[in-house]
């Protein structure tokens, strides 16, 4: 045994590379293998015609999201090609012998919600999924990320896949958080700071005071959207919190395997001496609720800042990618973000469509309506929050205040299933990315968090929310 | 996987910075089952209007670059969304290779599974190329993966990066997965050493 400090990252990767000749990827060892319907056809496809079973059937687990409705689930799925891949899911699984979520399971839900619902995700494990939020998972301490298909592909046949070694970014956040300032803020000051690329290569490692104090749910949705920083992966060290929120559920290891679980997961966290390549301290008590102006998520600004102007950038290609997201959003250099006008406010998505997330959005609808000419969806990440949401009576708030509730599903975030913003139309969205399009052709999205989506709902254009609080 | 060698080819110019995966293929793509025939679906909502039609002044629809396999992009390209669609769609529209600063993490391991060399150069030889091809559009740029060199117009050559097992497969044609399973008993015997 060595004694030379190492991150968490460095510790799970070494448990898992079962090979590495120089100069070569290593083949890595995979514990969970997350599938869902768009990124998997193609995968299963080449087993077949490779003549391949899957090789562990039992680290592997399914669900359907990305192009499921969500309308009640009586209606008949009205697009052929989303019905033809749903099912083809619902056969390649049946046939490779794969758990299944599929359209009536009550664990349905984003794969990125499941996965830590279910107790499926564990510290210390590798986890991939052909989805690039992959890095949800994270937060629970495992090294998580995305794939392509032809990967979704090898990990079905060998549960390896072949990486090469990224490089570690500790990303501090120190301090308390202000009011109506969330884990969105965080990771939404983070992008704007580093740019979309900043993390390319790397894999972030969260920590300081302020992320030891956040929720398992506040954790996930900083680590989601790691990947919008460019790295692969996000990660934060198990703890108490991390326990906690794990023990009992259904997949988790349970009596004396537990304990043993434990004293594993507790000597994962970061050795105090060890190195990371790149490192960046936030404070956060100095933050205020972001939201993006702009076609990437890196095009973010605190609520009360201004539009930049591009033309005080001298970088050309930098200068002109904002004047070409100005165009697209139809924005002005210099505008307030405040009072800006919506069409929309979209709450859900893997980044916030957990039941904390409805909490808060629900906190500052109650007694609210939604503004006249503002269509307000609220699409839970699961069946599980949809339930528990009800349970609450937060469907209720959501309803009476004049937005719709409807079942889970990636929704609005990926416009695929049919929610989707008509050409021009603006929308305040709590997912993750704000590309051109992305929401629907021609549609505007503004990134926020649930309170800023929430406020911005209840009074027809972007608001802060810490004035309704 | 189809192996790639050398190529000689002209260049189409988009050197926007972030071009996501959404933009190379948008979402409602995704739905089909198969790998091929997304050609027409490449950069869909910056090729083609609201009814259609194309936009005659996006390069892909421009007729000097017909037929062209080199894609010179601008910074961080293939960023976002992991989907795979992105290198299938830029392949059967016919790339080959994509030139840019910086390439995202999973566009890169995607694109090396498709035979599609992502070539990343220095600020300045980008500056070089991007000037050459606006200039001269016929222009055609000479790309050599066992030296890693490109060689442009006037003959000067730039070397670009590749680790030596991407380049292996790539000048080979070889299939990873292939490699892979030949760790199978390295695998299974890692399997054994796994707690409960
Ligand atoms: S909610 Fe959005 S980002 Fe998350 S998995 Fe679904 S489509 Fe992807």
């Amino acid at each position: 045994m060595s004694s030379t400090p190492k991150t968490l990252f460095e510790k799970i990767w070494e448990q898992h590379v079962v090979a590495q000749q120089p100069n070569s990827p290593a083949v890595l060892y995979i514990d969970l293998h997350l599938v869902h319907e768009v990124t998997s056809p193609q995968a299963f496809t080449g087993l077949r015609q490779r003549g391949l079973r899957v090789r562990r059937p039992d680290k592997t687990v399914a669900t359907m999201d990305h192009s499921i409705p969500t309308t009640p689930l009586s209606v008949p799925i009205a697009d052929a090609q989303a019905a033809a891949q749903l099912q083809m899911l619902a056969d390649n699984t049946k046939e490779f012998g794969i758990a299944l979520h599929g359209m009536d399971s009550p664990m349905r839900g984003i794969v990125h919600v499941i996965g830590p619902e279910l107790g499926l995700t564990q510290p210390g494990m590798t986890i991939v999924c052909g989805d690039s939020h992959t890095s949800t998972h994270g937060a629970f301490g495992a090294l998580a990320f995305g794939i392509g298909t032809s990967e979704v592909e090898h990990v079905l046949a060998s549960q390896c896949l072949l990486q090469t070694r990224p490089k570690t970014f500790a990303v501090r956040v120190e301090g308390r958080l202000g009011t109506g300032v969330s884990a969105k803020d965080i990771i939404l000051a983070l992008i704007a700071r580093i740019g979309i690329g900043g993390g390319g290569g790397h894999v972030f490692e969260y920590s300081g005071s302020a992320i030891r104090g956040l929720t398992m749910e506040e954790r996930m949705t900083i680590c989601n959207m790691s990947i919008e920083g460019g790295a692969r992966a996000g990660m934060i060290a198990p703890d108490d919190v991390t326990f906690e929120y794990l023990a009992g559920r259904r997949h988790v290891p349970q009596g004396a395997a537990w304990e043993r679980a434990l004293q594993r997961w507790r000597a994962l966290p970061s050795d105090a001496a060890a190195q990371f390549d790149k490192s960046i301290t936030i404070a956060a008590n100095e933050l205020e609720p972001m939201v993006t102006y702009g076609t990437n998520p890196g095009m973010g600004v605190p609520i009360s800042g201004r539009i930049p102007d591009p033309a005080q950038i001298s970088n050309a290609a930098a200068r002109a990618s904002i004047e070409q997201a100005l165009e697209y959003m139809g924005l002005q250099p210099g505008q307030a973000l405040l009072g800006q006008p919506i069409d929309v406010v979209f709450v859900g998505s893997c980044t916030n469509g957990r039941i904390s997330d409805l909490r808060l959005a629900a906190q500052v609808m109650r007694g609210r309506r939604v503004a006249s000419g503002v269509r307000m969806l609220v699409v839970p990440g699961s069946q599980e929050v949809k339930r528990q949401a009800e349970q609450e009576g937060l469907d209720r708030v959501f309803r009476e205040s004049g937005a719709e509730w409807r079942e889970a599903g990636c929704s609005m975030c990926i416009a695929m299933n049919g929610d989707q913003l008509r050409p021009g139309q603006r929308a305040v969205s709590t997912s993750n990315r704000n590309f051109e399009g992305r929401q629907g052709k021609g549609g505007r999205t503004f990134l926020a968090s649930p309170l800023t989506a929430a406020a911005s709902a209840v009074s027809g254009h972007i608001a802060d929310v810490r004035t309704l609080l | 996987m189809a192996q790639f060698t050398t190529l000689t080819s002209r260049v189409i110019p988009l050197p926007r910075i972030n071009i996501d995966t959404d933009q190379i293929i948008p979402a409602r793509y995704l739905k089909v089952t198969d790998k091929a025939g997304l050609g027409d679906a490449l950069f869909a909502d910056w090729r083609y209007a609201a009814d259609g039609t194309p936009i005659a002044d996006f390069v892909l629809n421009q007729p000097q670059h017909r037929g062209a396999q080199i894609l010179l992009a601008g910074d961080n390209f293939g960023c976002g969304s992991s989907r795979e669609h992105a290198p299938w769609a830029l392949t059967a529209w016919g790339i080959r290779a994509v030139i840019t600063t910086d390439v995202a993490d999973i566009f890169r391991s995607n694109a090396l599974k498709n035979g599609l060399l992502p070539i990343v150069v220095s600020g300045a030889a980008h500056a070089k190329l991007l000037e050459f091809v606006e200039e001269l559009p016929q222009c055609e740029l000479q790309i050599d993966l066992a030296t890693q060199q490109l060689t442009l117009p006037d003959g000067s050559q730039v070397q670009f990066p590749i680790d030596e097992f991407s380049k292996t497969c790539l000048l080979q044609g070889v299939d990873q997965l292939g490699y892979i399973l030949n760790y199978s008993e390295r695998i299974t015997a890692y399997e054994a050493t796994l707690a409960g």
